[in-house]
């Protein structure tokens, strides 16, 4: 994996679909180009959800982990 | 030789960002006017502008419905529209499941069910697509065949009335056009 630093932290923990990608859509224009935002995630859907959000939108989904009955998704603003 | 080549490029760039069904727009008509359908139609929607797509919901017969405000009171209705508007739900959170709706125990349990998952209710959905700016049009025909006004409409920051050629145009141009 490679290396990255976590600007942002959106907590999204029990929020169900669609919230979590329409919290990142909000927050996303914030970013500067390069920075990485951490996603928690209690939604499982949450997943397959972003990787599909960053395709569309441009972005990268640069890691994710599961931990603790939580899901961890990073997301590189890439334009 | 190399100038031509990177003319002739340019056409068709440009060409290739006019042809229909090139934008990343979703086009929705919103014709069912049940509770579970519009919830559907909702998180479709609200998930396509969080994805960066222009959004266009176009509500028409049945769905028009979910657009009354039942805090409105609206005069000048002859008596077959004010049986209409007796008939018809008043407002999105008067509408009922397709199925499973067991006399309103069934739209009851599901909105109690999505209330304790956490899920965005209608209402909540509603604000959101304001927010991202889902564009709302209501079907002018529907309206009319259904004597509902313009009025008695919810307040929503995107909404405009048309008919079926607005439609289609948004339509033509969308990635991705559905009728729910």
């Amino acid at each position: 994996m490679a290396e990255y630093t976590v600007n942002k932290t959106l907590d999204c923990k029990g929020l169900k679909c669609p919230m979590p990608i329409v919290k990142m859509s909000q927050e996303m224009p914030k970013a500067a180009i390069g920075d990485v935002i951490e996603v928690i995630s209690t939604d499982p859907g949450a997943l397959s959800d972003f990787p599909a959000w960053a395709k569309t939108t441009g972005n990268q989904v640069v890691d994710t982990k599961q931990e603790a009955g939580l899901i961890k998704i990073y997301v590189k603003r890439l334009k | 030789m190399a100038v031509d080549v990177e003319q002739q490029l340019a056409l068709l760039k440009a060409q290739l960002e006019e042809r229909p069904g090139a934008k990343k727009k979703l086009s929705m008509v919103v014709f069912s006017g049940d509770l579970d359908k519009h919830i559907a139609s909702m998180i479709i929607a609200t998930g396509a502008a969080a994805m960066g797509m222009e959004v266009v919901l176009f509500y028409t017969f049945w769905g028009t419905a979910a657009l009354r405000d039942p805090h409105k009171k609206v005069g000048g209705k002859n008596l077959v529209e004010k049986m209409f508007g007796m008939m018809l739900p008043k407002g999105r959170n008067k509408t009922k499941l397709s199925s499973m709706h067991m006399a309103g125990m069934g739209t009851a349990m599901i909105k109690n069910i999505m209330k304790k998952k956490n899920v965005a209710s209608l209402d909540e959905m509603f604000d959101i697509a304001g927010q991202l700016g889902i564009k709302i049009v209501l079907c002018e025909m529907s309206m009319d065949l259904m004597g509902l006004k313009r009025e008695e409409m919810i307040d929503y920051p995107n909404m405009s009335v048309g008919g079926v050629a607005t439609f289609l145009a948004d339509a033509a141009e969308s990635s991705i056009q559905l009728f729910i």
